[in-house]
């Protein structure tokens, strides 16, 4: 199996699986109990909320603040941002959004807030024309960190710096699923998600800036100091903790595949690369006209290559987000995206390029 | 106190000396769906199936069984007395309690066909009607349009008492008018076409087109899913999966675009001919919908129509959506029709299909290309697959 779908997700590392195995054997506690086997669960817990705050940070010193576990990124971004008690006022985020953060912005706005919504297609300087729109009435800048179609990615500690320079007052959320580990990455409520660096699926984290209130979405008996009630999965937040531990971005290895690909794929005629220079190299989208996603796909697909049309979340509709990178919705219809790891090789994309011109000589109409 | 369940005949009854074989089939169905909910003995008189069980089932289930079988006009659960009327006015608090306790009004209808009986049907009523009133004292009688009507029926062979009457889902036994090829593309129309000739009495089998790469496995796995519900009213289902994808590449490569989902529909009907001609079906059932799409015009039709070599049923031809999807709901396949897998039939569609083909541009079209090698080709590939009553193996909503 060649799996090319890394932004959909990721498969386990052996770090995770191991971690995941021996919480299940060892450290089965509820982090709630009194005795011994409760300890050794908070602990674990508490020294993988430091792997989180020094993963946001990558390099640069930990961030300070609470980090709680969610079930996913999902249930983070829905926790910030109705969270949040935003007073009424203007919300500015992006046409990018992942519906987890979009869909909750679109119910702030019934419920009176104004919004605004910037695509990077109109603006040579993003982070600029984000900051730009904060005024003294904003409450809150939702940007998403890279973007999960294109790879594109923001400067995301220039875009929180400038915020809080033009007004203190407004939060800023980061959903950062498809950034953390990769750039690093500063806010007052940051998503992040464990699927997607090779941990499981069914674990997340939000973290919460010193100093930042939030109230809880479920609630129940307490935990996470009354942010998240539920028992702890502990097994799962072990496998976060090792699957952070073991990552690494390789800039430059994903580069050297992405220039690799993209030499093959200008080969092909009416091709068109959505992936532009501002994106991160482990994910490259491209439309080739006249064949259509789903065929491609397939086609890939019976020789075992598993790649997206556009996000897997939205299965088959043609993506809006494209759209904000001023992708026709013609060429969206063609969408493939193309998501590395670090387990991916040349003679993984060479293949890859073989098939994929096989396919439009066979399916081009 | 014993129950047992009536299934009364819906158009059976109007059956003259045939009418034998229409009562063997449906008793076999029948028997076929209360097999796994326990042992009961059957017998047929006066218009009406007699199950009584032979040991402690759930009558709950076993009626909710007999409600997706066609045939049966009415279902009703009794319970069983001596021909004695004290032994019913005794017992009838108890067992009518459930259904009349929250009830509001009621009133009593007596049938007596065993005439030696000493109270005639309206003293029957009458009596009948005091007992329920001393049991039930908040009720009130309402003889037009009562919440709940008590029934009491003096049969040969004992007294039947209930207060609850099921309408049944009418139609013919399934079987009882042959076989017939169901061209089940994954949409809401066809499965809803199915079940309306499994109502005439058809056993209905399924025929699927595949075209991989171009449609995914999953895409076939919904058209599977939607086989495998419709067994609630068809029985035991088979399923032929015909590999399309040559074909479909011959007619894009070979044949004027416009005419691109004409001449697939006419290769469709072309290879549903040999199936039906080789495992002996009767007809070919299709989901159209009078110029729902522009396959379905008139014009259209008389294209595939030309192809078909046996009847061709289009039971939803004169129904729009909003009907068809009721039904589509009914029979619970509207959820699994609309998730979001692409079928076959939109893989190539041309931007501007020919609303108004005519035949003869078809089969000038047509003559482009030699199909019949890969028409015998696809039938020789084709998977066959079988679905059982009240099994679920596929996995997919």
């Amino acid at each position: 199996m060649i799996y090319l779908d890394n932004a959909a997700t990721t498969k386990p590392c052996r770090e995770c699986v191991e971690a995941v195995s021996a919480a299940m054997n060892d450290c089965y506690g509820n982090a709630s109990s009194l005795h011994k086997m409760g300890t050794v669960s908070i602990n674990l817990i508490s020294r993988a909320k430091q792997a989180v705050l020094k993963g946001l940070a990558l390099g640069n010193p930990p961030l300070e603040g609470e980090v709680i576990f969610t079930s996913g990124a999902t249930e983070s971004n829905n926790t910030a941002l109705f969270g949040a008690n935003l007073r009424k006022g203007k919300i500015v985020t992006t046409a990018m959004e992942h519906p987890s953060v979009a869909r909750v912005i679109d119910k702030l706005e019934e419920k009176g807030s104004e919004v605004v919504r910037l695509a990077p297609k109109n603006y040579s300087d993003f982070e600029g024309a984000l900051i730009d729109s904060v005024d003294e009435k904003t409450s809150l800048v939702s940007c998403m960190a890279v973007n999960n179609e294109t790879g594109f990615a923001v400067d995301v500690k220039r875009l929180y710096k400038g915020v809080k320079v033009k007004n203190p007052r407004t939060l800023v959320h980061i959903d950062a699923v498809q950034g953390f580990l990769k750039i690093p990455l500063d806010g007052d409520l940051i998503s992040v998600s464990g699927h997607k660096i090779h941990a499981s699926k069914g674990i997340g984290a939000l973290y919460i800036k010193k100093g930042v209130t939030v109230s809880p979405l479920l609630f129940g008996g307490g935990q996470q100091k009354n942010l998240r009630s539920g028992t702890e999965a502990v097994e799962l937040i072990a496998g976060f903790e090792a699957a952070i531990n073991a990552y690494r971005y390789d800039y430059e290895y994903f580069s050297a595949l992405k220039e690799k690909l993209l030499a093959e794929l200008v080969k092909i005629k009416d091709i068109s690369i959505n992936s532009g220079e501002k994106c991160l190299p482990n994910i490259v989208n491209f439309s080739v006209r006249g064949v259509r996603s789903e065929n491609m796909l397939h086609s890939l697909e019976q020789y075992d290559i598993c790649v997206s049309s556009g996000s897997a979340c939205s299965k088959g509709k043609t993506s809006k987000v494209l759209a904000a990178f001023g992708v026709s919705d013609k060429d969206a219809d063609s969408a493939v995206r193309v998501s590395l790891c670090h387990n991916n090789n040349e003679e993984e994309i060479a293949f890859l390029c073989e098939k994929i011109t096989e396919t439009v000589k066979r399916i081009r109409r | 106190m014993k129950e047992i369940i009536l299934a009364k005949y819906g158009e059976i009854a109007l059956k003259g000396d045939n009418r034998n074989s229409f009562e063997d089939m449906l008793v076999k169905n029948i028997k076929r769906r209360l097999k796994k909910i326990g042992r009961f003995e059957y017998s047929r008189r006066q218009s009406t199936i007699y199950i009584e069980p032979l040991e402690d089932v759930d009558i709950d289930t076993a009626v909710k069984c007999l409600k997706s079988v066609f045939g049966i006009g009415a279902i009703q659960r009794c319970a069983v007395f001596e021909k004695n009327f004290d032994t019913v006015a005794q017992n009838a608090g108890e067992y009518l309690r459930p259904a009349l306790s929250s009830a509001k009004t009621f009133k009593v209808e007596a049938k007596r066909s065993d005439k030696s009986f000493p109270l005639k049907s309206p003293d029957i009523q009458q009596k009948l009607g005091d007992v329920v009133l001393d049991n039930f004292p908040h009720l009130g009688v309402d003889v037009h349009n009562p919440e709940v009507t008590v029934r009491l029926e003096i049969r040969d062979n004992g007294a039947y008492l209930s207060a609850e009457r099921i309408i049944g889902a009418g139609g013919l036994p399934v079987g009882s008018s042959g076989k017939a090829l169901l061209m089940l593309s994954g949409g809401i129309d066809s499965p809803v076409a199915g079940y309306m000739m499994a109502k005439r009495g058809l056993v209905v089998d399924c025929i699927h087109y595949v075209s991989p790469p171009y449609t995914s496995d999953r895409a076939r796995m919904k058209v599977e899913a939607l086989c495998e519900k419709m067994t609630e009213f068809c029985g035991n289902t088979i399923f032929y999966c015909v590999p399309f994808t040559e074909i479909q590449e011959a007619i894009r490569d070979n044949c004027p675009e416009e005419y691109f989902t004409v001449i697939m529909r006419r290769l469709m009907v072309k290879i549903a001919n040999k199936i039906c001609d080789r495992y002996g079906y009767g007809g070919i059932i299709t989901g159209e919908s009078l110029a729902q799409v522009a396959s379905q015009t008139l014009q259209a039709l008389k294209c595939t129509n030309a192809a078909a070599e046996y009847p061709v049923f289009r039971p939803v031809i004169g129904m729009d959506k909003i009907e068809i999807t009721e039904i589509a709901r009914k029979i619970d396949t509207y959820e699994t029709s609309i998730l979001p897998y692409e079928d076959c039939c939109t893989v190539f569609s041309p931007k501007h299909p020919k609303t108004r083909p005519s035949l003869e541009e078809i089969l000038k079209a047509e003559s482009s290309f030699d199909f019949d090698k890969m028409v015998d080709e696809a039938i020789e590939k084709t998977e066959v697959k079988r679905f059982r009553y009240g099994e679920k193996t596929v996995f997919i909503d």
